[in-house]
């Protein structure tokens, strides 16, 4: 009977593409909004996950990576004696601002990296050398924003990116451009601006603490939670691992940010149509086949038989229709990589959207199911 | 006087009552009938007289809410729902008056489906549904259309072969002519006899079709929920209301 629950499903071409449809649509709902959620949510700790550091030592009353509470120097010299700590660089962190030629002002997030070992650095340079921080005056900029924010505006009106070679005013500091580095995109959409520490200081409004961040590595055999509750313990500082700053992070955004309000409601309002709309798609299509299930038992197909029957048919259209769903999902997500769609689909997004279709596909069959099972297969023989 | 070993359906005392309280329905009001084995019992009646409530509870498909009904000595309000069902699947054909066919399905699926509900493999239960559909002069070219592509005729045709492809001793067809023309009533009720009546097996019809009364062996007359008359034949029902009048 299973082989004519499937044939009644996809006997019926239009129908069967309809269900279909609507729950790859639903699928791909669900999917793009929980996608662009999750690439908010990645945004907001794309500052930690571009440097490259076991440890984050800070403020104690840092609520995330953006909210930076300066500590004096000498804070770095109490971590760098913390047993199990390997090494400690400073890392500045803070906003200014470039004068662009045509006289405008642009957002800058600028990064001082140690002077030596340039820790905490880009992982990926698209155009020159980290080493080159050495020269003087040197700057590293964000490859996206030198094609845009900080690119040239020349006369007739086209941008020409700002190049390897070209100077920027920050802060009213010459500063050199020598080479271009791809950063993850961030919560804020300010152009990142990576230099030596002590030249970011220079740049940077004086202030009497401006230690933003300590980066730490574990010695070999420690794990980085250790050493940070351990640093955290000694010195009475903020210390996380790299894992638990970006929890902290999130922790902040989710609960003291309107973001999960804001774009939890759509994605919640989303979610809901996805559901609902896969749910009643598949529900119609069982309540459409009312009069056969009561045909059917009326000829001796048990309760359990037709149960088996319309979860196949639930488990088919849902399987299919989220697969599809999800591909049309990539697809969208590899067309917008370079976009400022924030889409990021992770192994949790799938499995939830999953989740969800297969919840809602089997809900939908179970509502029905009831009124299959209370059917009286007398139906069949009224008009 | 028939042999209780040739008694296909016994009914006693069928009562069936429909609601509660002021709404109440009496729509069966003390039924006693007996089918006989090999032959084709027609009900007949006016619309509201209670012949399909009477074949629901004959088929099992419907529990009375009085008496009892024996169908080849086994009583259907003894069991239970599971072994109802499993029973009316192995025992007992179906003929609707809309065909009931399933329009996604191909006629040989649509035939099919009693030998699959018992459980006989895909592979194997179709070979036996072509079998079936040759019996009732479906070609085997259009086994694999679909009921919507064949004329009410065929599609009451197809309905046949469904009920009759699992060999069941008893066939329980509801109008099977109302929604053809005469010539293909006509043949539908001869193709049902040669089928489906015969011996070890009964067929009962619920028809107000007077145009096809002549091919019953007995004709059971209902009114207002009670049967008023079994007549031996056609004939003998006329007469007795030409008499009457």
């Amino acid at each position: 009977m299973l082989r004519i629950a499937l044939n009644m499903l996809i006997g019926e071409t239009g129908k069967y593409l309809g269900i279909i449809a609507g729950v790859m649509f639903a699928s791909l709902l669900i999917i793009e909004q929980l996608s662009m959620f999750a690439g908010i949510l990645t945004q907001t700790y794309s500052g930690i996950t571009s440097v490259h550091a076991d440890i984050w030592v800070m403020d104690p009353k840092v609520k995330s990576i953006d909210d930076s509470k300066p500590m004096v120097d000498g804070e770095l010299g109490r971590v760098r004696s913390v047993e199990g700590v390997a090494w400690a660089v400073a890392l500045y962190k803070g906003s200014t601002s470039a004068r662009l030629e045509n006289g405008d002002t642009e957002g800058i997030s600028l990064y001082g990296l140690d002077d030596t070992t340039f820790a905490g650095g880009p992982a990926q340079m698209v155009e020159g050398n980290l080493s080159d921080l050495r020269i003087s005056d040197a700057v590293v900029v964000d490859s996206a924003s030198a094609h845009d924010r900080l690119a040239h505006v020349s006369a007739d009106g086209t941008r020409v990116p700002l190049k390897v070679g070209d100077t920027l005013e920050l802060n009213d500091h010459r500063v050199k451009v020598v080479g271009l580095c791809q950063v993850g995109r961030g919560f804020q959409t300010q152009a990142v601006v990576y230099t030596t520490y002590n030249r970011a200081l220079a740049i940077a409004p004086t202030q009497r603490k401006n230690l933003s961040y300590i980066l730490a590595a574990a010695q070999p055999g420690q794990s980085p939670e250790e050493v940070a509750a351990r640093i955290g313990r000694v010195t009475g500082l903020g210390a996380y691992s790299s894992e638990q700053f970006i929890r902290k992070t999130l922790h902040y955004f989710l609960t003291e940010t309107s973001i999960v309000i804001n774009f939890g409601m759509s994605v919640m309002v989303a979610f809901l149509i996805g559901t609902l709309i896969a749910g009643q798609t598949f529900y119609n299509f069982t309540m459409d086949n009312l009069r056969h299930f009561g045909a059917l038992k009326a000829m001796g197909a048990g309760n359990r038989t037709i149960l088996g029957m319309i979860l196949l048919q639930a488990g088919l259209v849902g399987f299919v229709g989220y697969g599809i769903g999800t591909g049309l999902a990539c697809l969208i997500g590899l067309a917008s990589q370079d976009s400022m769609l924030t889409f990021t689909l992770p192994w949790y997004v799938l499995a939830a959207t999953g989740v969800a279709v297969v919840g809602i596909s089997g809900i939908s069959a179970m509502l029905s199911l009831r009124k299959v099972i209370r059917l009286e297969p007398g139906i069949v023989f009224r008009g | 006087m028939q042999s209780e070993s040739s008694v296909a359906v016994q009914c006693h005392g069928i009562k069936k009552m429909f609601g509660t309280g002021n709404s109440e329905v009496h729509a069966l009001r003390g039924i006693d009938l007996e089918v006989r084995e090999g032959e084709l019992l027609m009900l007949v009646g006016p619309s509201g007289c209670g012949k399909t409530t009477l074949i629901s509870v004959i088929a099992g498909v419907l529990d009375a809410s009085q008496g009892e009904c024996q169908v080849f000595g086994e009583s259907m309000q003894a069991m239970s729902a599971a072994e109802c069902t499993r029973y009316r699947g192995r025992n007992i054909g179906f003929v609707f008056q809309q065909f009931n066919l399933v329009p996604s399905l191909s006629l040989r699926e649509n035939v099919a489906i009693p030998l699959l509900i018992n459980g006989m493999g895909y592979d194997a239960a179709m070979p036996q549904a072509e079998e079936a559909l040759a019996r009732v002069g479906l070609q085997e070219e259009r086994v694999l259309d679909k009921p919507t592509q064949l004329s009410g005729g065929q599609q009451q045709r197809v309905a046949i072969a469904r009920a009759i492809v699992h060999s069941p001793r008893l066939v329980v067809c509801d109008e099977p002519t109302s929604a053809l023309d005469h010539v293909t009533g006509q043949h539908v009720l001869e193709l049902l006899r040669q089928v489906a009546a015969g011996d070890g097996k009964a067929l009962v019809v619920v028809t107000h079709d007077s145009r096809i009364f002549e091919y019953a062996d007995r004709i059971a007359r209902m009114d207002d929920g009670r049967i008023v008359n079994v007549y031996d034949s056609y004939q003998e029902m006329v007469e007795a209301e030409r008499n009457l009048q």
